[in-house]
């Protein structure tokens, strides 16, 4: 069996892609999609620990399938936000969304 | 371990009553004729009123109890936060009668009722699984209910930005959380803490990395400094009743979780690698109170818009109330009494604010301050509630806010933080200024259209009313019972957790 730090390494790697991307790139949906990759990032956190750790408590595992249906509620939330802000801005960049100031 | 059905529902007896109402808000939504729909609002109005009181009826027994597999505590500290929250959604539809364009709308007291429920649980807390989907049950219907205009760009925009940010400060949080999970191999709070004291080869960083990713998704929903750039977008643009239900109800129920959360998972007397863990927390929150509290305060002075001013202040009255969560450390049960009193007392005090700025922008089309010129010529009882509203925000007797802030500073006096109280003091002033500013503007201010007077219709007189009264009645003579409550949910809060260590 491969060695638990594996997933560990993959997981941080996404988590970092993830938040990279949020910070750097200006496309809600990319924004979005950058989310996901942490979330699941975390996932990916939880099932290992589950494995590797405590196999015959089911708490870790049921935790990550907690996460899957809240990321599908917030995706979905999050996509009606956006083709909001789309039908009127005609715009998805972050930037260009800019009537509040102050 | 057994499980006995009847206790055990009388736990969530709220949360229960909640999904009920919220099944029949739908049912009403289809079934009312358009011009009856306003029976939403008021169903929903009353509905939680009525289910503010079951967490007094079902209440818990002395030092609590865990319930539904370690997932949620049915003790005195959740009766207090629950029966808050749901006055603060009571309130929120009730206000939401007075909007042309929420009252008829049955989905929007659905979603109010839902996050109104989230609230709850996430006051009660136990387990970190519940942690994450709690949090999320209040937040997933907040960014629907800033993007309800739909039409109306400054609510969209503020939806967009408030989801984006929650999205994002969620996942570091989530992520905390699962390193938590893998370095103790447990999800309950009073387990982790256990596992943590046991201490098989912790390393230092990493826990203090692990709470650091937590605490930035706390200080989103309570707005501390600097996760707060979200605030004044979403209270600007937002419609008022949400923004005055996410400044009260999403900010209790997270203060709950913060109280719950620091005292029980990092406890007095864990070291790791010599070092007390307990001082992270205390430090961080510590200086992340004086930030929130001057940073808030500083930029309110210059704010032009009444709904970015009380956004400004709000993130201010967040810091005062890290100030108690950063007392808990060393005074316990007096602190978390303290800041379950100062939110308390801020429901009624920012909802009676939104209330009026609701009534006057529906008049005027407007939440300039200096369209508030005038007010008290134009409708003396709106510009005598606000007065009410500030002054109890500004924290003057013999309003709600003196005692809520006084409490605050006695128990950072007590624990020690000296310093944080008189920045505190410090700060209360400098709020005072810009508070009396928007009352001289109501008061002595001329404005073109003195003689349009604004009517109040019934509901929004009667809100005010409940709202002044409970407001002078928490300043005067019902301070000692309700904090009394307060303090008993803080003593079977803490008796319990170190009972459980």
């Amino acid at each position: 069996m491969m060695p638990l730090w594996c997933y560990l390494v993959v997981a941080s790697a996404l988590f970092a892609i993830g938040t990279f991307g949020v910070l750097t790139r200006r496309n809600a949906i990319v924004i979005l999609m950058s989310v996901e990759l942490m979330l699941n990032s975390a996932n990916i956190n939880l099932v290992a620990f589950w494995r590797y750790h405590t196999p015959l408590d089911m708490a870790g595992q049921v935790f990550a399938a907690f996460v899957i249906v809240v990321a599908a509620a917030e995706a979905a939330v999050g996509l009606a936000i956006i083709i909001a802000v789309y039908r009127h801005y005609r715009s998805i960049v972050v930037e260009e969304v800019d009537a509040l100031r102050g | 371990m057994s499980f006995s059905l009847w206790p055990s529902l009388a736990t969530i007896a709220p949360e229960i009553g909640l999904t009920l109402l919220a099944l029949i808000l739908l049912f009403l939504e289809v079934y009312l004729p358009k011009e009856r729909r306003v029976w939403i609002a008021y169903t929903s109005m009353v509905g939680m009123a009525l289910l503010a009181l079951t967490p007094l009826i079902w209440s818990p027994p002395v030092g609590g109890a865990t319930a539904w597999g370690g997932m949620v505590r049915h003790d005195h500290l959740s009766q207090v936060f629950k029966v808050m929250i749901l006055l603060a959604g009571s309130l929120t539809s009730w206000m939401a009668i007075d909007s042309t364009r929420l009252s008829k709308q049955g989905e929007f007291h659905f979603i109010i009722v839902i996050a109104t429920l989230g609230g709850c649980l996430l006051s009660a807390t136990a387990d970190v699984i519940m942690l994450f989907i709690a949090l999320e049950t209040t937040s997933i219907p907040l960014y629907i209910l800033a993007a309800f205009h739909r039409n109306e760009a400054r609510s969209i925009e503020g939806g967009m930005k408030y989801f984006l940010y929650g999205a994002f400060t969620s996942a570091i949080m989530l992520f905390g959380l699962s390193l938590l999970f893998g370095f103790t191999g447990d999800t309950s709070f009073i387990g982790i803490a256990a596992a943590l004291s046991a201490n098989d080869g912790l390393n230092q960083i990493s826990i203090l990395v692990c709470m650091i990713m937590i605490l930035v998704g706390f200080g989103f929903k309570i707005s501390a400094v600097p996760f707060h750039f979200w605030t004044p977008d979403v209270y600007e643009g937002a419609p008022t009743p949400v923004t005055a239900f996410v400044s009260v109800a999403s900010k209790a129920a997270s203060f709950a979780l913060l109280l719950r959360f620091l005292a029980a998972v990092f406890p007095e007397g864990i070291l790791i690698e010599g070092q007390e863990i307990q001082l992270f927390w205390v430090n961080l929150s510590a200086a992340a109170a004086a930030i929130t509290m001057t940073f808030g305060n500083v930029v309110a002075l210059v704010q032009r818009n009444m709904k970015r001013l009380i956004a400004y202040s709000s993130i201010a009255q967040a810091g005062y109330a890290l100030m108690g969560v950063t007392a808990m450390a060393q005074s316990g049960e007096s602190a978390v009494a303290s800041v379950s009193f100062y939110l308390f007392m801020y429901t009624f005090t920012n909802l009676l604010v939104f209330a009026v700025v609701l009534r006057f922008a529906a008049v005027s089309g407007s939440d300039d301050i200096r369209a508030f010129a005038g007010l008290s010529r134009r409708s003396p009882k709106l510009a005598l509630a606000m007065t009410i509203g500030l002054l109890s925000l500004a924290g003057i007797p013999p309003t709600a806010g003196f005692f809520g802030k006084f409490f605050l500073f006695t128990a950072a006096v007590d624990a020690g933080y000296t310093w944080l109280a008189l920045l505190g003091v410090i700060n209360a002033i400098v709020a005072l200024y810009y508070y009396l500013v928007v009352v001289k503007v109501m008061y002595v201010d001329r404005s073109a259209d003195d003689e349009v007077l604004i009517a109040l219709p019934q509901p929004v007189s009667w809100l005010l009313g409940v709202s002044c009264v409970a407001i002078l009645l928490l300043g005067t003579i019902a301070v000692e019972v309700i904090y009394d409550w307060t303090r008993l949910g803080a003593s079977s809060f803490i008796s319990a957790l170190s009972a459980a260590l």
